[in-house]
């Protein structure tokens, strides 16, 4: 008998808990709760409506997740190729119907927000002494779902103290840097800022006209401009140098914040193939050229007294500000998680991690360590991969894992079943370690001639990686086990 | 000398670390034939697609365009008998493929051990994709299955049963899982974590037989002291045994397995056998005369790729390591842990029994030289651990160096210093 490789198993019936679907069941009621605030139900009693809807998806999350409790602290991604709404079933295109939507209407058709909006104004009075607008609306959302996602991966990696840590991490920033602090600088009549924010992600941090409104404003704009030219010029190379780019990607970004809590159910749709990282480095990269040459001419065009550009600089910055700021980063970043994966924006579109990135490939301590000759070649780590880099062909050749799209979140390490992989930030000497399985250097030592003249016809796929060098033949050769 | 054409039979670890590494060292022609898939996949990750975590996709080990790129061509098709006298494989059919040198690297298979009612519907071991397909037929809407043998793919399959929220009874012969391979600590250890997830273990129990239907699939197992337990699959993990039909049938020395010496070459002329169904001709090449595991297919593979392309090379097996995941608890070892220590060995142990964290180091009693390494729940840095063991480093040596070693998520917790009192005890009790 054949049996079929294209094997699908069927889908086992779900079994839900009274608890979880008690769980499933609050939520379900806060958000048909909120569905009908947005048509004007409710209008007369704002608070209370806010309290009601978000009390009932508060509780029902916590309901519900309270279920990982209940089960042994490990990896726990049973079902997750069965279940619609994580594996591109016709519950997840509604999930990402419904995500695209609400940004649809958030962008261009805000009137239909209004009811919401206005749900949400005694929240923003208290906390920014004004009515709320759509902007406030978004970010209060957002931080909700960070959140509330964000004590759910706790709760799923309650067994692993990087995750812990780093969820805490994503959690705090997004609260505090993203949504309270910025709340209360308007609520002490400063000018806006995000403080978890820099350029070239937040673009216009350090464009002419942002700088002079800062510095106009009084002197913490002031100390704002600082803090974003340090942040880009001092912080970014200096933290990715020791850390890898995850010092912001996975520990502080709001967008990285929002992939790592409410996209975690969706990391493994990801694209995989070597056709995607193509496209990645690519696009990424030809994003990265744009705002710097952007960013470039507005100088260049402020220093000339608006000569160089004259009006054209507006429209510059609205196109980006509209095809990358909106479009990429929030429609399709966001609204495509449970089609694409939760790093879209991340790993095809941001100039930020483009930056970190570059710095980290070739100006960095940190990389992902190969356990020897352990990996099994399951491919768990692939799979879990949000930014699509196939872990297991650097694994399962024990060679460590050195690439510019690795944002650090250390899903890979938390779901080998084998213990192969560990994120480090150790000496550079010892980052690219060669495609030699340790165990084997017995084996493998006696590069001869022929070995080296018949190489070639085992093109590396992932070209940039070196093979051996003449160095590392050398020290095989004289010791036979690589220092550590 | 290089041969032209290089035909693998078997598509598993060993023969495709074989197609792979003969295609570093040379442009033969080479052709690797499979009855089982179209292209290689990580038997390992069998239970992961049950559970949801993967689909078949993932667990296929290179994207398919590989092998056109690395010019290795896949023949699906089940092999025969190898005509070794006109160098030939004769397929399924009239069909005939030559080579100028051949590998046969097919595998295992489940062992069955004559129980009654052991070919009903509804009973099977698991070893491949076919077994995975029935098995997925079988365990649909069942209300009860029962797991039968303590080893590695026993507890795999259980945890795969679980996971499809199936009540699972786990007979294990011996006393305590998998004790004759582990200490009496990581026996009990890894007893409480399968006991945590709810499943039934009965340990010190065997099968007696297994009931049937009136539609001849299986219904009840009855154990050899009498018990009756009702369920409607049973995972027959018994271990597993070379695959050995093929050499079998075209007049190729074999035993238990395809018999080899230590370069892998079998009793007929440019016929070579590696990974699971291979079996030495002589203690000391290997840890075991057949060695079945993922890590010893790819040494074995690597290994053999060498001779086949002229570079004759005898297999060194190294200092032994193995892993293994037991539901939530990683597994990894190193060098000689003895289930039953001799006196001239000691142990260190750590263990923190909630967490489901433990250590072992043994060393010799005479001049504390390490000997090997357990970790269940913690994970140690490989290569590190086997310089240890090659440079016969003193226990107290690597106590000192155990950073070194440690390979746990950043940010985790570290058990030096309670590893270092319990070595501090363990001297005392001996001084």
């Amino acid at each position: 008998m054949h049996s079929t490789p294209s094997l699908q198993l069927t889908t086992p019936g779900s079994r839900y808990s009274a608890r979880e679907r008690l769980g499933l069941a609050l939520i379900g009621v806060g958000l048909v709760a909120l569905i009908s605030v947005m048509f004007g139900a409710g209008a007369g009693a704002n608070a209370l409506s806010l309290w009601l809807t978000m009390g009932c998806i508060t509780a029902g999350s916590a309901v519900l997740f309270s279920g990982y409790l209940k089960r042994p602290a490990g990896v726990d991604n049973n079902h997750v190729w069965f279940t619609p709404a994580t594996a591109r079933g016709m519950a997840g295109w509604l999930l990402g119907i419904v995500f695209t939507g609400f940004y649809v209407l958030l962008y261009w058709a805000p009137h239909n927000l209004e009811h919401l909006v206005r749900m949400t104004d005694s929240l923003s009075y208290m906390l920014r002494g004004e009515a709320a607008d759509r902007w406030f609306l978004y970010g209060f959302f957002y931080t909700v779902a960070v959140l509330i996602m964000g004590a759910r991966m706790i709760l799923k990696y309650r067994g692993n103290r990087y995750q812990i840590v780093r969820t805490g991490s994503v959690m705090f920033f997004q609260l505090g840097f993203a949504f309270l602090l910025p709340g209360i600088l308007k609520m002490l009549n400063q000018p806006e800022y995000y403080f978890s924010y820099f350029w070239p992600l937040k673009y216009d941090y350090i464009w002419p006209n942002s700088i002079s409104y800062f510095t106009s404003a009084s002197g913490l704009g002031v100390f704002m401009v600082f803090w974003g030219v340090v942040g880009t010029a001092v912080a970014t190379p200096v933290l990715t140098y020791f850390f890898g780019k995850r010092w912001y990607c996975s520990w502080v970004c709001g967008c990285g914040g929002l992939a790592e809590t409410a996209g975690d159910p969706f990391r493994h749709l990801s694209d995989k193939s070597l056709g995607a990282w193509k496209v990645e480095r690519w696009m990424v990269h030809s994003v990265l050229v744009f705002i710097v040459l952007t960013t470039a001419l507005l100088w260049i065009n402020s220093a000339m007294g608006g000569g160089l550009l004259g009006a054209l600089t507006g429209v510059l910055s609205q196109w980006y500000g509209f095809f990358i700021g909106l479009v990429f980063a929030g429609v399709i970043g966001v609204g495509f998680y449970p089609i694409m994966g939760s790093r879209v924006w991340c790993r095809f579109g941001c100039p930020m991690a483009a930056v970190l990135g570059l710095l980290q490939k070739y100006f960095s301590r940190f990389r992902i360590t190969t356990n020897g000759g352990q990996c099994i070649s399951c491919g768990n780590c692939s799979t879990y991969c949000e930014m699509g880099i196939d872990v297991r062909w650097y694994a399962q050749r024990g060679q460590n894992i050195v690439r510019a799209s690795c944002v650090g979140c250390g899903m890979c390490a938390t779901v080998c079943p084998r213990g192969v992989l560990r994120l480090e930030n150790a000496g550079r000497k010892s980052r690219y370690n060669g495609p030699v399985l340790i165990h084997e250097d017995r084996v493998s030592v006696q590069l001869d001639d022929t070995w080296r003249a018949n190489r070639p016809l085992m093109p590396p796929a992932q070209e940039d990686i070196p093979i051996l060098t003449e160095r590392d033949v050398q020290a095989m050769q004289l010791g036979g086990s690589r220092a550590i | 000398m290089m041969p032209q054409h290089v035909v693998v039979v078997g598509n598993g670890i060993a023969g495709i670390t074989a197609a792979r590494f003969i295609r570093k060292l040379s442009s033969a022609r080479i052709t690797v034939i499979s009855a089982e898939t179209d292209h290689f996949y990580a038997r390992t990750a069998l239970m992961y697609l049950y559970m949801g975590h993967m689909r078949y996709k993932e667990v296929k080990p290179y994207q398919d365009h590989f092998w056109e790129k690395n010019a290795i061509d896949l023949v699906r098709g089940y092999a025969t008998r190898i005509d070794t006298a006109s160098k030939r494989v004769i397929m399924g059919g009239s069909r005939a493929i030559a080579y100028d040198a051949l590998l046969i690297a097919t595998g295992s298979q489940s062992n069955m051990f004559g129980w009654p009612g052991q070919d009903l519907d509804g009973v099977q071991g698991l070893y491949g994709i076919p077994d995975l397909v029935t098995m997925e037929r079988w365990t649909e809407g069942i209300v009860r299955a029962v797991v039968v043998g303590g080893g590695l793919i026993g507890i795999e399959m259980a945890e795969m049963l679980h996971a499809r929220h199936i009540p699972v009874t786990f007979l294990v012969r011996e006393k305590g899982y998998m004790d004759y391979l582990l200490p009496e600590e990581e026996s009990t250890l890894i007893g409480q974590e399968i006991r945590d997830h709810g499943i039934d273990l009965r340990l010190a129990t065997e099968l007696g037989s297994i009931q049937s239907d009136k539609q001849g699939r299986c219904r009840a197992v009855v154990t050899t002291g009498g018990d009756e337990i009702s369920c409607q699959f049973v995972g027959l993990t018994v271990g597993v045994r070379p695959n050995v039909d093929l050499a079998k049938a075209s007049g190729i020395e074999t035993n238990r397995g395809v018999v080899v010496n230590e370069y892998f070459e079998t009793s007929a002329a440019d016929v070579y056998a590696a990974g699971d169904c291979a079996e030495f001709n002589r203690d000391g090449i290997g840890s075991r005369r057949v060695e079945q595991l993922w890590y010893t297919g790819r040494n074995h593979g690597k290994t053999v790729a060498r001779t086949i392309c002229g570079l004759r090379t005898a297999y060194d097996r190294g200092v032994f390591f193995n892993s293994a995941k037991f539901f939530t608890v990683e597994y990894q070892t190193y060098g000689d842990i003895q289930a039953r220590r001799p006196a001239s060995v000691r142990t260190i142990l750590w263990q923190d029994p909630a967490a489901r964290k433990l250590l072992r180091i043994d060393y010799a009693a005479q001049g504390g030289v390490v000997r090997g390494f357990n970790a269940l729940g913690t994970r140690l840095r490989q290569d590190v651990c086997e310089r240890w063991i090659l440079q016969r480093a003193k226990v107290q040596t690597v106590l000192k160096q155990l950073r070194r070693a440690h390979f746990d998520e950043e940010l985790g917790p570290r058990p030096y210093k309670q590893l270092i009192r319990a070595y501090k005890q363990s001297e005392m009790s001996h001084a």
